[in-house]
């Protein structure tokens, strides 16, 4: 699929998932948001890498990893442009863009200082309203939020 | 776990609104009937709010429930730290149903999903407080004899006004004409006037409250200007006085307009008003209490 690029990071590896076009400043947010620490797959961080798109990019391989919908679309709330290569037999098979999922669940911290999630050891939890502008809206307060603003947990 | 809770009216379809004011009716008809004897109604008001309490805990003993509760948080364990979780669980051991009012927003429809009995939220901080949203339409649909296309001019804090927000979302089933009438820094949130585009709810904005503006109100539903809300004082003065409603305004309105205010109200309605057969604010907060029955013999699955 991708013969005609030089041999690039993605060339190492035979099998699993390369993570790619991340914001250099947003690349440990997502190594955070997929548990990266506590895997046991062999793991290769890049970290400021040249991008023509970005400048500066962050790139994740992880080996003998396929990730969930869930898993990946986490990863749109820090990152909605980063792209996911699917490795096989050290060819990209997939592209995979991430979307905001329709629910975000215990992961964003809810900006309303007087929501209930603010003040009890609780989860918090957001409903998708506008995919394109990226709303999100509180479970609980219900005040809407957009993904650029919000706050990691 | 899950229960059948009143935590927001938005989660209320056109049917259940309609189901419930019906219910209401009846209990205008006969307020007294001992059909909860024998159960027991946790009051929890975490935040003092004495209007809210007493109509509820009225609805509990005109309905023969019995009530428990507090009326501050100084005097509930949550002063000793104590989460909201815990104390809903406690509680919920004893009552069969809880109605709880609360500063934090969101604490009610938590509440709902951790506790083992229903939930009915009479308010959680700026969010919800549906029961007032009820009675709210309880008296548009009896004094106008429906709820369908009416003018319905919303005066004072549209910005903060969380009774307001109520409304123009429960009014969505109705095909209402709105009229905004606030000054610049209170006016209404784009989000909401962005919810009327969306479903299709006209309405007009101004800044000017005089007798042209409510010529063509069903409903002139009135709220207060808190000193509070407005960074600049100079601004609160100017405008505090240019919210107020006189009898004189009220010479050219339409036969059939009711004035509304989730009360208590300040200045922003003249004393005058009060002897015009139009003032209905006093008969609206009586209302609560009917509507209040409904709920609570509504979440406990008890039909009238």
């Amino acid at each position: 699929m991708n013969d005609n690029k030089p041999a690039l990071q993605v060339s190492a590896l035979c099998n699993g998932t390369v993570i790619d076009h991340i914001p250099a400043d947003k690349l440990f947010a997502v190594v955070s948001l997929l548990d990266i620490p506590q895997m046991e797959s062999n793991v290769t961080i890049g970290y400021n890498l040249d991008s023509k798109k970005l400048g500066k990019k962050g790139l994740i391989k992880v080996a003998d990893k396929l990730f969930s919908d869930e898993e990946i679309n986490r990863i749109s709330l820090v990152a909605p442009n980063v792209v996911l290569n699917i490795i096989h037999d050290y060819k990209v098979v997939e592209k995979r863009e991430v979307h905001l999922p329709n629910e975000v669940r215990n992961l964003a911290k809810c900006g309303n200082p007087k929501c209930i999630t603010n003040n009890e050891p609780m989860a918090t939890h957001f409903h998708l309203v506008d995919a394109q502008k990226g709303t999100l809206k509180c479970h609980y307060c219900e005040k809407e939020v957009n993904v650029n603003d919000i706050e990691l947990l | 776990m899950k229960s059948k809770s009143i935590v927001s009216i938005n989660d209320l379809s056109r049917e259940k609104i309609l189901a419930l004011l019906e219910t209401a009716e009846k209990f205008e008809e006969n307020p007294n009937r001992d059909i909860l004897s024998g159960k027991v109604i946790g009051s929890l008001f975490f935040e003092p709010s004495t209007r809210t309490r007493l109509s509820f805990e009225t609805a509990a003993n005109r309905l023969g429930a019995r009530v428990i509760g507090f009326s501050d948080a100084a005097t509930s364990s949550a002063t000793k730290g104590e989460t909201l979780k815990d104390t809903i669980i406690m509680v919920s051991n004893y009552a069969d149903l809880i109605v709880m009012r609360h500063r934090l927003e969101g604490a009610a429809r938590y509440a709902s999903e951790i506790s083992p009995c229903p939930i009915i939220n009479a308010g959680d901080g700026a969010n919800q407080h549906p029961s007032q949203t009820m009675l709210d339409l309880y008296s548009i649909k009896k004094t106008q004899g429906t709820l369908e296309n009416l003018h319905i001019h919303l005066v004072g804090d549209l910005k903060y006004g969380r009774t307001v927000h109520s409304l123009l979302h429960a009014m969505r089933h109705f095909n209402p004409t709105f009229h905004f009438i606030a000054p610049e820094e209170l006016h209404m949130p784009e989000e909401y006037r962005m919810f009327c585009r969306q479903n299709n709810i006209p309405f007009t904005e101004t800044t000017e409250f005089n007798e042209d503006v409510i010529a063509s109100a069903d409903i002139l539903y009135m709220t207060r200007v808190q000193r509070e809300r407005f960074s600049d004082l100079m601004e609160y003065e100017k405008v505090k006085n240019c919210y107020r409603l006189t009898n004189a305004m009220l010479a050219d309105s339409k036969p059939n307009l009711k004035i509304l205010h989730p009360l208590p109200r300040v200045t922003e309605i003249a004393y005058d008003v009060d002897d015009n057969p139009k003032a209905y604010y006093f008969q609206q907060a009586q209302n609560g209490l009917y509507v209040r029955e409904a709920l609570i013999c509504d979440v406990l699955g008890i039909n009238i």
